[in-house]
């Protein structure tokens, strides 16, 4: 029950996260649907729990608990690249250009 | 003589064998005095009277115990050849080669030759190098030529025998480019060695042939098996021995390889009279000799010895006639009488060669040392005057039997030994060669000419010895004034191996004294049992009776009108120094030009050689395909494939998610399928 409406709700967030990853240049934005992709990865483990039972529901502990330590990490860069040039548009940040 | 007694005794004590075991003394001991000299070339230079004692003094204890040997054998002739084994140096299935010495009445002749001629030069050496910054490397250099000219004639087998044969070879190069300050001198050495590789490589042919025939490689076993492995005057036993004499032509400097031997003269003196008069060039002759029952198995190849022998006897003799630089005379001459030992060995007068080997021996080191004194006292009179002729060219000598008399007088005793005046060594010697070489005309007529051709040699030897004599002892002196009072005759310890080689040169023809002389042909009798197999298939036709004295007859006038000529043409008319004569004309240019060979050569040969290696091997191949393609090639290659990857590596987070999201959804599609 619900199990339809909830994937497509998740497959919907997800591709918003993945254009948004695509389109955005704005590093916080980009992060942002970063986060929005694995929550939409949540969504369908739950979803699917409902079926096949609670091992779904425990991924989406382990799931949050990167993102957590991914944010954590994540945004402390984007912190020091702002620092270092004023911006956060990727645009700017090419360094390691080959 | 109570020394000789007492080695007589304790050679008896030791039994049958007794000093012929330490034959390895004999080579490891000039072997010995390589590694100490050259210790003191690298570490201390100027220990001079360390390096003369070391090595002079492992020369004369070779001898000593050569001499050992010598009386050893003389009181227990063997029947076969003594072995004696050091160790197994090839063990490969089949082919099992001993590092193993061969003692038997031939190599003790050449053992006596080598450390006993080898000892007086050593001595010389003192002397005549005594000033040269390169004294320590020099006696070094001198020393393991020795070991490895005692390893030639020692070695049992062939494989063993190539190892002196090489070795020979490398000192040979090593001492003509001595003073390889100067680029003429390196470039001889180059060429010296080059032209011996063309003949090692013949050699090394006839061993390859020879284990396939006989599944032997020493010489005993070859001796033995031959009759029964080989068919006589078959197809193969003739290419063994053609490719064997291709190595002879090489060692001992004969048409076509001859031009390397003059230019040899570019070494130290006393270098040219022990390596390029005296031992190694006479290895060839030596091997003939070794290997007689083949050469005697096959007639065509015997021909062709006694055939390249008589020609280049002739031709060297001939541009010996019209040559300028003392050195360069005794070089064409050494060609010349190595051409008559060919002849020897060539006519199956094996022990004829092997005499004629050792009287050249006395009387050419004789004549080397003596144009050695010569030079060596123009040099320093040169020197002492800073004048800047040449101390080589008998144009700026003449006279100087008054300032050198102890060199003029063992000098003309050695031309009178090698031009054949009887009584003399050369005379016997030679005169044995001519006459087996008259006697196989009766049978053979090919060797009549081949006995004209040597008569005219013999002739042209004599002329052009006594015209070396008269243009640099007798008549005016050349030198100028102020260097008159420099020359004088060299030092004892130069003189006094003068002397010992003088009488050896002398009285060298007691060794194997004629009938005729009242001899019993002691060093016949002596090689006997190493030759007897050999001249069993190719018997000696010696004439007798009044042919005997007719051809004594005609060589002892052959060469009487030859000194006579030689010294009454020469001093005919007045001598220009080198600076003011005027050039040759007509034949006299083509004989002072050698026949131009080396030009021909250098055209034919070396310009073609050189060209393709240059636009072929060196642009084409080295530079263009292995350093173009192969390692420019691949480095521009990897260059290229680095390119490419860096262009992905843009910077740009977002080109990466585009390429990540593209990977990720065709990975996403090969699962799901």
């Amino acid at each position: 029950m619900l199990l339809g409406p909830s994937l497509l709700l998740s497959a919907v967030l997800f591709t918003i996260g993945v254009v948004g990853v695509l389109v955005r240049r704005n590093a916080i934005v980009l992060f942002m649907c970063v986060e929005l992709m694995l929550n939409a990865v949540n969504l369908t483990f739950i979803a699917f729990s409902q079926v096949l039972g609670l091992g779904g529901q425990v991924m989406v502990f382990f799931v949050m608990t990167v993102a957590a330590a991914e944010a954590a990490v994540g945004l402390a860069i984007i912190l020091a690249i702002f620092r270092h040039t004023r911006s956060v548009d990727l645009k700017n940040i090419n360094l390691l250009q080959g | 003589m109570t020394l000789s007694l007492l080695a007589a005794q304790a050679a008896e004590a030791a039994g049958p064998e007794g000093a012929v075991r330490w034959v390895w003394l004999a080579v490891a001991l000039p072997f010995l005095g390589f590694l100490v000299n050259g210790a003191l070339a690298l570490r201390r230079p100027q220990a001079r009277s360390v390096v003369s004692m070391v090595g002079a003094g492992v020369l004369l204890g070779a001898f000593a115990v050569a001499a050992l040997v010598y009386l050893q054998l003389r009181s227990h002739p063997p029947e076969t050849p003594v072995l004696v084994e050091l160790w197994r140096w090839i063990p490969s299935g089949a082919l099992d080669i001993r590092f193993a010495l061969q003692v038997d009445q031939l190599s003790t002749v050449m053992l006596l030759v080598v450390t006993g001629v080898g000892s007086l030069i050593h001595l010389f050496s003192i002397g005549y190098m005594g000033t040269d910054p390169g004294y320590a490397r020099y006696f070094a250099y001198l020393n393991l030529f020795v070991a490895f000219m005692l390893v030639l004639v020692l070695g049992s087998s062939l494989p063993v025998l190539f190892v002196g044969w090489e070795g020979v070879g490398l000192c040979s190069y090593l001492l003509i480019g001595f003073w390889y300050g100067d680029k003429a001198n390196a470039d001889a050495g180059k060429k010296a060695f080059l032209m011996n590789r063309i003949g090692d490589c013949g050699v090394l042919i006839a061993m390859f042939l020879l284990w396939y025939t006989t599944r032997s490689l020493d010489f005993t076993a070859i001796a033995a098996k031959a009759p029964t492995h080989l068919v006589a005057g078959g197809g193969l036993v003739t290419a063994i021995t053609l490719f064997l004499f291709l190595g002879c032509v090489g060692k001992s400097a004969q048409i076509p390889l001859y031009t390397r031997l003059p230019d040899a003269m570019a070494g130290p003196t006393p270098v040219s009279a022990l390596i390029h008069a005296a031992t190694m060039v006479t290895a060839g002759v030596y091997l003939v000799a070794r290997t007689g029952i083949l050469f005697a198995m096959a007639p065509f190849s015997s021909a062709v010895v006694a055939g390249v022998g008589a020609l280049t006897a002739l031709f060297a003799a001939s541009i010996g006639l019209r040559q300028y630089d003392i050195k360069k005379v005794l070089a064409y001459s050494t060609i010349s009488q190595l051409g008559f030992m060919f002849l020897a060995v060539g006519t199956g007068a094996y022990v004829a060669g092997i005499f004629h080997l050792v009287t050249h021996a006395f009387f050419k080191a004789l004549l080397f040392l003596g144009a050695g004194s010569v030079i060596h006292a123009m040099h320093h009179a040169y020197h002492a005057t800073h004048a800047h002729a040449d101390a080589q060219d008998m144009r700026n000598m003449g006279g100087l039997r008054r300032y050198l008399p102890w060199t003029f007088w063992l000098m003309l005793l050695a031309t009178f030994a090698i031009a054949g005046v009887p009584g003399f060594s050369g005379f016997f010697s030679k005169d044995e060669i001519l006459a087996a070489a008259f006697g196989r005309g009766q049978s053979h007529p090919l060797w009549l000419v081949f006995w004209g051709m040597a008569m005219l040699a013999a002739f042209m030897t004599a002329f052009y010895m006594m015209r070396l004599i008269a243009m640099t002892f007798l008549g005016e002196n050349r030198t100028g004034a102020a260097e008159q009072e420099y020359l004088h005759d060299a030092p004892p310890v130069m003189t006094g191996p003068l002397v010992i080689l003088g009488i050896l040169s002398v009285a060298g023809g007691l060794l194997n004294l004629p009938a005729f002389a009242g001899g019993h042909h002691a060093l016949e009798t002596w090689l006997t049992p190493v030759m007897a197999a050999a001249q069993a298939v190719m018997p000696v036709e010696m004439p007798h009776g009044s042919t005997e004295w007719l051809l004594i007859a005609a060589a002892v006038t052959v060469a009487l009108i030859g000194l006579l000529l030689g010294w009454r043409t020469t001093l005919a008319r007045p001598i220009p120094t080198a600076a003011a004569a005027a050039p040759e004309t007509g034949f006299a240019r083509v004989l002072f030009r050698k026949y131009y060979v080396d030009e021909i050569y250098d055209a034919l040969i070396v310009r073609p050689v050189v060209g393709i290696s240059r636009l072929v091997l060196w642009k084409g191949v080295d530079q263009g395909l292995i350093d173009g393609v192969g390692a420019n090639g691949s480095a521009s290659l990897a260059r290229g494939l680095g390119w490419i990857g860096s262009r992905l590596q843009s910077g740009q987070l977002g080109f990466y998610m585009v390429v990540f999201l593209v990977g990720a959804v065709w990975l996403l599609r090969a699962v799901a399928r």
